[in-house]
């Protein structure tokens, strides 16, 4: 799409694009371009020296079982958190848009955890969740379950995908809500012509109109998952029990500030950046051929 | 497909039922916060914690705002709020203003490499500072930007989300407007200030809204960022208050911290509802 009306000049252009170029060089171009070079050598954390070392990072990552671990769990945890909180925003959306009165306050009191940061919906929690002194562990200590996620593997993960999912419902609730109020009522009133029941006009006629909206909010849930949960997992876990929260973003953290190994924590940047790429590009295939209700 | 309820019958009332129980949920966590911002430290660890306000909560919100964790490693909320607000505003404006001066240049202008230049910016789209983390702070530390406002806000907005944006919707702006322009012989600037700027008003406030919510959200590059408690950010500061393993925490003072640190958002968020709303679902379009 190119405007056919357009002004003449390039010196007032160049001028107004300057500050945005310049600073997405030096802040983004240059560190991206970094992280790839540095994924090449093996440089010392006091930058003494470097060596040049080929793909030597992303052999041994490829073949370091710790690296693999960090892949499934990621695999796990983006999976958990997007089926979780799409399922529960789009079962409270489509029950909010049954509502001729009151969806404007229920969508009020639904939206304001999309506010909360992630460390801070991940203190909240773990303030309940507290092995010693939360309200919930001590709880479930009453009915017998020793809750511990500072050493149960499962507990952990569990904990972190029930937080991230408490803090994305809203952003998902807000995307389903927009979508189902889109649909014309014309096309609904037929089907309960028809005698359709709601449920069955649900799943035959409203969740495919929303299959656009729904592939949208995947690859957006996938990159929150990715990205946006660093903060709940290092209030809550800080990767543990063992590596068993320790999803790829997290360990681009603690290998490279925490246990200084630039060259491979180099090297992760650049795949999650390749992963970034790939689903970047997928969203933009979907843009293109995006139904607009 | 609103109003589509059949009747008053019993899924009207489950309806209200589920609707009600996804509300009460989301807020658990919110409601015992605040209620452990009001009472002791000695009533929080010692479980079970009481379920209603108790009467501190002048003298935890206070200490909060003034000593922070008095003596430990964070400053004092007042100061981190301060600076949150600088760097939540300064991210809100300084990306709104570049994006949008080269937006206006890529779509209005057409000037040699123009193409580049686009697809140039494009490429950072989506792509989070936590992938650039360690490169992106040495070059803030080379350029000697650790602990400065500065350094808390630049990487933050070299992104082009916003670019993209503004992009989309100045290609709506019918081409008759710039036209007319054209033919009254008003420069790029006139054009800029005086049409632009005021049709583009809803969309700059939207992202407002957003980039605001963004930058005052930010953990781990304040984390990184701000060695000197001083600049410490509001987010980044109330994590720091959480002790270790064997430390002792000061919950009820976390939790006033909590809420302070989480309640400007919000307020944001609920007070320009309609704006935000619109500002984020029209992302994807």
């Amino acid at each position: 799409m190119e405007k056919r009306v357009y002004f003449k000049g390039w010196f007032l252009p160049a001028l107004l694009i300057v500050p945005q170029l310049a600073i997405t060089a030096i802040f983004f171009f240059y560190p991206a371009g970094t992280a790839i070079w540095w994924s090449l050598f093996n440089p010392d954390p006091f930058g003494l020296s470097t060596k040049f070392v080929g793909f030597a990072n992303f052999d041994f990552l490829f073949s370091d079982p710790y690296y693999k671990e960090s892949f499934y769990t990621t695999a796990i945890f983006s999976v958990l958190v997007t089926f979780f909180s799409m399922g529960l925003a789009l079962f409270l959306a489509v029950l909010a848009d049954r509502l001729i009165k009151g969806a404007g306050i229920y969508q009020t009191l639904l939206i304001w955890p999309y506010a909360v940061a992630p460390a801070i919906a991940g203190i909240l929690w773990l303030f309940l969740f507290d092995t010693r002194t939360g309200l919930i562990s001590w709880y479930l200590g009453l009915l017998g379950y020793d809750w511990n996620h500072l050493l149960n593997h499962n507990e952990a993960m569990g904990l972190v995908v029930a937080v991230s999912t408490w803090s994305r419902v809203s952003y998902n609730f807000l995307f389903f809500l927009a979508g189902l109020q889109a649909i014309p009522s014309t096309i609904i009133e037929a089907a309960a012509i028809d005698g359709a029941r709601f449920w069955k006009r649900f799943w035959t006629i409203v969740f495919p109109l929303l299959s656009p909206m729904t592939f949208f909010l995947v690859v957006m849930n996938v990159v929150y998952a990715f990205f946006d949960t660093f903060g709940i997992i290092h209030t809550i876990t800080k990767g543990g029990p063992g590596q068993s929260t320790t999803i790829l973003v997290y360990k681009v953290y603690s290998d490279g500030f925490v246990g200084l190994d630039l060259g491979s924590s180099a090297a992760q940047s650049v795949i999650l950046l390749i992963i970034v790429g790939i689903l970047t590009i997928l969203q933009f295939k979907f843009v293109e051929k995006k139904v607009h209700y | 497909m609103s109003g589509m309820v059949e009747k008053r019958g019993i899924s009207y009332w489950l309806t209200h039922v589920g609707l009600t129980s996804g509300v009460l949920v989301l807020f658990f966590p919110l409601w015992l916060a605040f209620v452990a911002s009001t009472v002791t430290n000695q009533e929080v660890i010692h479980p079970p914690m009481p379920l209603w306000p108790g009467d501190q909560f002048l003298e935890n919100y206070s200490r909060a705002l003034i000593e922070g964790d008095s003596g430990q490693t964070s400053a004092s909320v007042a100061r981190m709020l301060f600076n949150t607000t600088v760097v939540a505003t300064g991210i809100a404006v300084g990306k709104i203003v570049i994006s949008f001066t080269s937006a206006f240049a890529i779509v209005f202008f057409r000037f040699p490499a123009r193409n580049i230049f686009f697809w140039l910016i494009f490429l950072t789209l989506m792509l989070p500072v936590e992938v650039r983390i360690l490169p992106t702070y040495e070059v803030v530390a080379s350029f000697g930007l650790l602990n400065t406002y500065s350094g808390l806000i630049f990487p933050l907005i070299a992104s082009a989300t916003a670019t993209f944006l503004f992009r989309q919707f100045f290609m709506t702006v019918p081409d008759e407007i710039v036209e007319a322009a054209r033919i009254d012989g008003a420069k790029p600037m006139r054009f800029f200030i005086d049409i632009l700027i005021p049709i583009s008003r809803t969309n700059i406030a939207a992202l407002f809204i957003i980039m605001f919510i963004y930058g005052w959200n930010q953990f781990l590059w304040p984390l990184l960022m701000t060695t000197d408690p001083s600049m410490n950010t509001v987010i980044m500061g109330v994590e720091q208050m959480i002790g270790g393993q064997d430390d002792v925490t000061p919950w009820p003072v976390v939790m006033a911290a909590s809420i302070m640190a989480m309640l400007p958002p919000i307020i944001v968020v609920i007070s320009m509802q309609k704006l935000f709303i619109r500002g984020l679902t029209d992302r994807e379009k």
